[in-house]
């Protein structure tokens, strides 16, 4: 529109000017789409036709060779009474949320609270603990096993120079998922690097201030540090969860590996959960119901439950956090 | 304003072109032709199915082969699923996947082209000609045979005392605990014989023909509880781990080395006697030639002495992926590869594996080798098995080799209710994948 055009409108009556308004806002909101349009292609592309379709598949048969075929509510009747491996899978999962997730946050804790004590070489040491987090998982989980290989490993040779009992590590059903959780360990840099910019940042006159009180060092750490660093506790708990109910990488490679048939004719038939379904976790077992087997309707509906456990589990964690998790400055909420 | 409107525009357009871009397969139908074809070798066994391929091509000028090695079953799947699968593709493992290609389409049925070219499938062998089809549907020839039969090295044998390699499971295990060698601490430095279900070729398919069970009945149920050869199949090898001990077992197999490498415990003399497939020949010949070694047909129950000279056997397949460009070429590629006797033989020859034509098999061309031919010799045995084909591919086998690792460990109490047990759960597993349930 134009000036003249305008300036020939003597009387702009209140119904023009609205529509011209609204008219603008559309202009505004389109100028807004048109900005966000990357990012809302990549979200439809990427994310939400994958789930839409996830969610579709879960209720067919689908071989991935042939259109999918309608069976309603069948994968997940087989899903809840009829998989005989399910229930073992679903119990180590559960095992390596609940001894993993607490034992990295306190070791990552641990680290980040000796770190930030160090006079001398913080940043040496802070880099030392950080590297392993920079290896790649697969290389990382490579390494393991080849550290803790029960007859030939490094581990085992000193263990037994010491005279103490050298386990089977990843070839023992006992001792895979703790072998696991200790690779978690050696690569906990992520999250010790968030802790030790929490404990860092915990502002030092709450620590005089509770010292008048006559606080010792165990006091001002519960009364202090952990109240104050309380949301990145919530935020290792909420990530560790969701990784532990994803775990996959780490457990395929220690268990194909350790079978020793990464390049053999009998692969698959023992390997994945290899030994004896100790590291059979839920989204392995996705895994070779949707590749190995080619499930992919069944495979579908596995990944429709874990979608809904975790977003349940996320929302328990978050609620039940207002109890425990303080926020500080100005209330965002 | 307009200016951004159509920079999103042209964005949507852009980005559409490319997903669709992803899903494209070039497509093509003249004489002449540039073809794909996957197979599951490598190294040096890639290296002869290349030549072969090269003889191909001076024979059919006008079509190109591109040999892409290494591949295996699950990249075929993933890459007909995605419409970039090649013109011919190559499985090692029929009992797994000829029910999967062959039931959905997903390799093309060969019916028409062998009525065009009169090709009759009684070229191949019996065992071979099954394995290749699924319920009627012929979607893939079979290109080689593995057959799998026993290793053993002769100087570990004399040094024992051992004349000849045994012919009953009660011998072979006798000759197991003689040759085994332990270190002071008790410790194992050489294993007779290791029957742990999932080392190297050990899986409960290979051994099942020695004493002589089936894996269904006649009406395709499972039926492993009912044979009594399956239970005293299992208490056999159970009881020679016992005799090692689980851990000290499971302690020399992590130091055994690599199935498919020089490193491999019975070329390297640590493993006396080995369950092992005809390859391992040529394997032998070309990374240890000088291990003393023999080959014979695997001992059987004693119970069932006529079984002696039979074994297990499986193959490999070939097929046209439904989305090839070049279903024409790819199907005279496809039958030179399974049919021509000249080409069977140079692989047969040059890779050591069984040849799948009855012609081929006969040829004086093959290379006599004394420890080869025994494998020859199994493969025409009458009593030579193979497992049944199903839709859920070796997902019963899976089940079954779970379970006898289970059972191996001790971690089964009674192992009848146990094998009746997994008859239930491998049928709810055929009938879920062949009727409208799941998976």
């Amino acid at each position: 529109m134009s000036r003249a055009a305008e300036a020939k409108l003597p009387v702009v009556r209140p119904l023009d000017r609205r529509s011209a308004r609204r008219r603008a806002a559309w202009r505004r909101r389109g100028q807004v789409l048109a900005f966000m349009s990357p990012w809302l292609l990549g979200f439809t592309i990427f994310f939400g036709y994958p789930l839409v379709m996830t969610a579709y598949y879960s209720f067919t048969h689908y071989d991935l060779l042939s259109s999918p075929k309608w069976i309603g509510l069948a994968n997940y009747r087989y899903l809840f009474s009829g998989d005989p491996i399910i229930r073992t899978a679903i119990s180590n999962t559960l095992w390596i949320i609940a001894v993993a997730v607490p034992l990295n946050a306190i070791f990552a804790f641990g680290v980040a609270v000796m770190l930030s004590r160090a006079r001398r070489g913080i940043g040496f040491f802070r880099t030392v603990f950080y590297l392993p987090a920079l290896v790649p998982p697969v290389a990382a989980t490579l390494g393991f096993v080849y550290l803790l290989n029960p007859a030939t490993g490094p581990v085992n040779n000193l263990l037994r120079h010491l005279g103490l009992p050298d386990p089977l590590w990843f070839d023992s059903p006992t001792w895979a998922k703790p072998s696991l959780v200790l690779l978690g360990l050696w690569g906990i840099g992520n999250l010790m690097i968030i802790f030790l910019a929490a404990v860092i940042d915990v502002p030092k006159h709450l620590y005089e201030s509770a010292e008048l009180d006559g606080a010792g060092g165990w006091q001002s750490m519960r009364w202090v540090t952990l109240p104050t660093i309380s949301p990145v506790i919530l935020f290792a708990i909420v990530i560790g969860v969701i990784e532990g109910l994803q775990y996959f990488t780490q457990a395929y490679v220690a268990s194909t590996i350790a079978a020793g048939s990464a390049a053999s004719a009998t692969e698959g038939a023992n390997s994945l959960g290899y030994p004896l379904y100790s590291t059979m976790f839920y989204p392995v077992l996705l895994y070779q119901q949707g590749f190995r087997y080619f499930n992919m309707g069944y495979a579908s509906a596995m990944a429709m439950l874990l979608l809904v456990v975790a977003f349940a589990v996320t929302v328990i964690i978050v609620r039940n956090s207002r109890r425990w998790v303080h926020y500080q400055g100005p209330a965002v909420r | 304003m307009r200016r951004v409107a159509i920079a999103g525009l042209v964005l949507l357009v852009l980005s559409a072109s490319v997903i669709a871009g992803c899903g494209g397969s070039s497509e093509s139908s003249s004489g002449s032709a540039d073809l794909t074809f996957w197979t599951g070798f490598t190294d040096r066994e890639l290296g002869v199915m290349k030549d072969v391929v090269a003889d191909f091509e001076k024979t059919h000028p006008d079509i190109h082969v591109k040999v892409v090695g290494g591949i295996s079953d699950d990249k075929i799947v993933a890459a007909i699923r995605g419409g970039n699968a090649p013109d011919v593709a190559h499985s090692f493992d029929a009992g797994a996947y000829t029910g999967a290609y062959c039931s959905n389409g997903a390799w093309i049925d060969l019916a028409d082209y062998m009525k065009q070219d009169g090709l009759s499938d009684d070229v191949f062998p019996e065992v071979p000609r099954e394995y290749s089809q699924f319920e009627g549907t012929r979607c893939a020839l079979p290109m080689l045979a593995d057959v799998y039969g026993l290793y053993y090295n002769k100087d570990l044998l004399a040094k024992a005392g051992l004349d000849g390699p045994p012919q009953t499971m009660s011998q072979l295990m006798d000759y197991a605990k003689k040759l085994t060698v332990r270190k002071p601490d008790g410790s194992l430095e050489v294993v007779g014989l290791d029957p742990f279900d999932g080392f190297y070729e050990n899986i409960a398919a290979h051994w099942a023909p020695q004493w002589g069970v089936d894996w269904v009945d006649e009406s395709g149920k499972s039926n492993l509880a009912a044979q009594p050869g399956w239970a005293s199949m299992l208490e056999w090898q159970k009881e020679l781990i016992d005799w090692y001990g689980y851990d000290n077992l499971v302690r020399w197999q992590a130091s055994a080395g690599d199935e498919f490498s020089a490193q491999n415990a019975f070329e390297r003399g640590k493993l006396a006697m080995n369950l092992d497939g005809e390859w391992r020949v040529a394997f032998i010949g070309s990374e240890h030639p000088e291990l003393n070694f023999g080959t014979a047909p695997l001992p059987v129950d004693d119970a069932q002495p006529d079984l002696y000279g039979s074994g297990y056997t499986s193959g490999s397949i070939i097929g046209i992926p439904k989305t090839s460009g070049h279903k024409d070429e790819a199907w005279q590629l496809l039958k030179y590869l399974a049919t021509d006797t000249g080409a069977l033989v140079k692989m047969t020859n040059g890779i050591r594996n069984v040849p799948t034509t009855t012609a081929a098999l006969e040829s004086p061309d093959v290379k006599p080798d004394e420890a080869f031919n025994i494998f020859l010799d199994i493969f025409a045995n009458p009593n030579t098995r193979t497992t049944p084909i199903t839709l859920v591919g070796s997902a019963n086998q899976d089940l079954v080799d779970a379970f006898v690792t289970k059972y191996q460990a001790g971690k089964v109490d009674d192992l009848q209710a146990g094998l009746a047990d997994l008859d239930k759960q491998i049928d709810a597993q055929l009938e879920a994948a062949g009727g409208a349930q799941v998976p």
